[in-house]
């Protein structure tokens, strides 16, 4: 026996799902459901794609069309489905190490398309799958079981990184502000072109172990005291926004979508049908 | 409570829950509590079926059945 | 008459052609020496015919994309050469195991790593089978001529979609950047086979890796078919559902290899000629093919007794008429453009029954008709 929204969006037979107790993931996979729910998108003509770590299970316990892919290759993948069928609505779920570390070639120039694609990026600031090693969104002085001596590395910020690459929708919600973060995956998917959520996720048996963020309790508390919405932050001195960071909404454009403009093409060239 | 909440009923999914503790820490009045690693109803007279547990699961274990959804 | 349009050719022109025909409709690459040409008309004539073109940021990105427009249900290739198709393997292999029917092409050039870019080479025979992790089923086949790369590409899309398998053709910068006379069939004198579709009526029972009776593979449905399947890299059940259990890994991987080595007759191609009274046979493939068999004509001229063979199917390997061959007491010489890799397998096959000689060059020339009628001499 299950909520609605479960039965409606998942594989009940593959539930429950493998993430440690107090993982952030299975938060942001229901805030998925429901802000595809909410939308009432066709379930047939949604493809949700993903890499691999934790955060890439997701699309296995969602009922669509779903693509578990390589480390790294969500956005290539999804890229070839989006072009070959332009109908398919479709979400891309990765990790912060599986989109900005070997996937990062394939980010930025998804994002610099501009092809209708909204990627969820799963964000725990941890390889977790792997077993808790640094990523390139480890906050500087961090550890991770390749950061013993904490982590010399500068962080990604991968909202601006795909907002400069060329994004049109780019935001970032958590795992704590449920509501907000639903509102925020559905104007993702509602964006036509390249969308990117950067949802923050915790991860409390190997970022917080590690790092001594102490419990899940304790990390979603960390994501209700820190994060602060960037409308509200313009209002606030800088001294409130020490050590903070900002949620919401970065970037809400239009530009030409991709797919779009090469059905233009071949609606101007085609000769056979 | 206005009778769109009335016909709600907080329900759990016992088999599903891990003990994250995050159900009990955020519920606004203290309706749960963790009994041997498992979340449990304190006192369900408290609730108010606001949602947040269901909201914060992280693994579909406590829900509100009933609720306007259901179709 | 039939006619058959008459043109000359390049060969990687020619393998457009023979993509379009066998009705691909999408293409995802990246610019590489000796490929490019591939890319480039699929660039112009796609859109031509309602397909999609995309240059991916690199050649994995190519590959996983070629995989990705499979999955939407539109016939698929990439093309590359060396240093690409060591980048696309690990994908490759993806497509093996999720059993997902793609092209791949590879113009061979000199390797290793940047090598030499325009020069032609036979060094990816063994990647060709061996290049991703794991043991896993693969086809590959190699072109003589323009005309075989036209046939031999329509033949790879049908053998990928009859087999739910990535497909290699091995072309080397000798036939992809010759030009040549060929005559394109006629579209009904090509014989096109289409992937297996599950039918509407199991939308509700269609287990995505299932293998119904009597069939090789599994039903083959698209994204937004209103099948909801899973598709994973990691070992799965009939679901498509990422599976831990040692019997179900061990039933699937046998599965998709038995397909292709239970049908080694069907895929398995090859020629012959003067074999009757040859006591020695040169065995080649690819670019080389044709030098050997202007080799073997003066060879003949001069009175010796050798015969010619053609392999066209590179991966799976000939085993039974190899083993015949050997069987006759007929040497076998393997002129490559490589240190030896194939002539590696038919020692393998062989297995001491008969000599076997190699005959290997690595310069980024290609292997001339006098070194391997002095090679014939010498072995004879």
């Amino acid at each position: 026996m299950s909520s609605q929204l479960i039965k409606n969006n998942f594989r009940m037979d593959r539930l429950p799902h493998i993430w440690c107790p107090g993982c952030g993931h299975g938060i942001i996979m229901r805030s998925m459901a429901q802000a595809i729910q909410n939308l009432g998108l066709d379930k047939q003509k949604v493809c949700i794609v993903s890499g691999i770590g934790c955060s890439s299970r997701a699309p296995g316990y969602m009922d669509f069309n779903t693509l578990h892919t390589t480390h790294g290759r969500a956005l290539a993948f999804a890229t070839g489905v989006k072009l070959a069928n332009p109908e398919l609505k479709v979400i891309v779920v990765t990790g912060d190490g599986d989109c900005s570390a070997i996937g990062g070639n394939h980010l930025i120039h998804t994002a610099r398309r501009n092809i209708d694609i909204t990627t969820i990026v799963f964000n725990n600031n941890i390889y977790g799958m792997t077993g808790g090693q640094y990523s390139p969104t480890t906050p500087t002085n961090d550890f991770g079981t390749t950061a013993p001596f904490g982590n010399i590395d500068k962080a990604f910020d991968i909202c601006k990184l795909v907002d400069g690459a060329g994004a049109t929708y780019v935001a970032r919600g958590t795992a704590y502000h449920v509501n907000q973060l639903t509102k925020i995956i559905e104007k993702a998917i509602s964006n036509i072109g390249f969308s990117l959520v950067d949802a923050i996720s915790i991860c409390p048996t190997y970022y917080g172990r590690k790092n001594k963020k102490g419990t899940a309790v304790q990390m979603m508390n960390y994501l209700k005291d820190s994060a602060v919405d960037t409308k509200v932050a313009e209002k606030l001195p800088p001294e409130k926004l020490e050590n903070k960071f900002f949620i919401g909404e970065f970037k809400n454009t239009t530009e030409p979508e991709y797919t779009e403009e090469y059905m233009k093409i071949i609606k101007k060239y085609q000769k056979e049908r | 409570m206005d009778n769109r909440k009335a016909d709600k009923k907080l329900k759990i999914v016992e088999e599903w829950c891990k003990g994250c503790n995050i159900c009990v820490a955020f519920c606004p009045t203290n309706v749960l509590e963790l009994r041997n690693n498992k979340v449990a109803i304190a006192d369900i007279d408290k609730c108010t079926k606001c949602g947040l547990c269901e909201l914060r699961c992280p693994d579909y274990a406590i829900y509100l059945e009933g609720s306007e959804d259901e179709k | 008459m039939k006619n058959r349009k008459v043109k000359l050719m390049q060969g990687n022109e020619a393998c457009v052609e023979g993509a379009l025909a066998a009705g691909m409709k999408f293409y995802a690459g990246y610019p590489i020496t000796p490929s490019t040409e591939i890319a480039e008309i699929c660039s112009q004539k796609l859109p031509l015919v309602g397909g999609k073109f995309i240059q991916m940021e690199d050649e994995i990105a190519g590959m996983a994309a070629t995989i990705g427009g499979s999955l939407a249900g539109l016939k698929s290739m990439t093309a590359t050469s060396g240093p690409g198709f060591s980048l696309k393997q690990e994908n490759i292999g993806y497509a093996a195991l999720a059993e997902v029917p793609c092209v791949i092409v590879d113009v061979q050039r000199a390797g290793p790593s940047t090598g030499l870019p325009t020069a032609p080479s036979q060094g990816d025979i063994m990647q060709a089978k061996w290049g991703t992790h794991g043991d896993h089923p693969v086809i590959a086949l190699s072109p003589t001529s323009v005309k075989e790369t036209f046939d031999l590409t329509v033949k790879c899309f049908n053998l990928s979609e009859k087999y739910r398998t990535p497909v290699m053709l091995m072309l080397d910068e000798i036939v992809g950047h010759m030009r040549e006379k060929i005559e394109i069939p006629e579209a009904d004198e090509i014989e096109i086979y289409d992937r297996k579709k599950p039918t509407q009526d199991e939308v509700d029972t269609y287990k995505a890796y299932r293998v119904n009776e009597g069939e090789i593979v599994p039903a083959m449905a698209s994204f937004g078919e209103g099948f909801h399947f899973h598709v994973t890299g990691l070992m799965h059940d009939e679901f498509g559902f990422p599976s831990n259990d040692a019997d179900t890994a061990d039933k699937l991987l046998r599965r998709i290899m038995n397909k292709i080595s239970d049908n080694v007759d069907d895929i398995v191609m090859f020629e012959e000629e003067f074999m009757e009274d040859a006591e020695m046979v040169v065995l080649a493939y690819g670019g080389t093919y044709r030098s050997a068999r202007s080799a073997v004509k003066k060879a003949r001229a001069m009175g010796l007794k050798v015969g010619l063979f053609k392999a066209i199917t590179i991966w799976p390997f000939r085993e039974k008429r190899v083993i015949e061959i050997a069987k006759d007491q007929k040497k076998i010489l393997v002129p490559e453009l490589n240190l030896g890799q194939y002539v590696l397998e038919v020692e393998r096959i062989v297995a001491g029954k008969t000599e076997v000689h190699s005959l290997g060059k690595v310069n980024g020339e290609a292997i001339t008709p006098d070194e391997i009628l002095a090679k014939i001499r010498e072995v004879l």
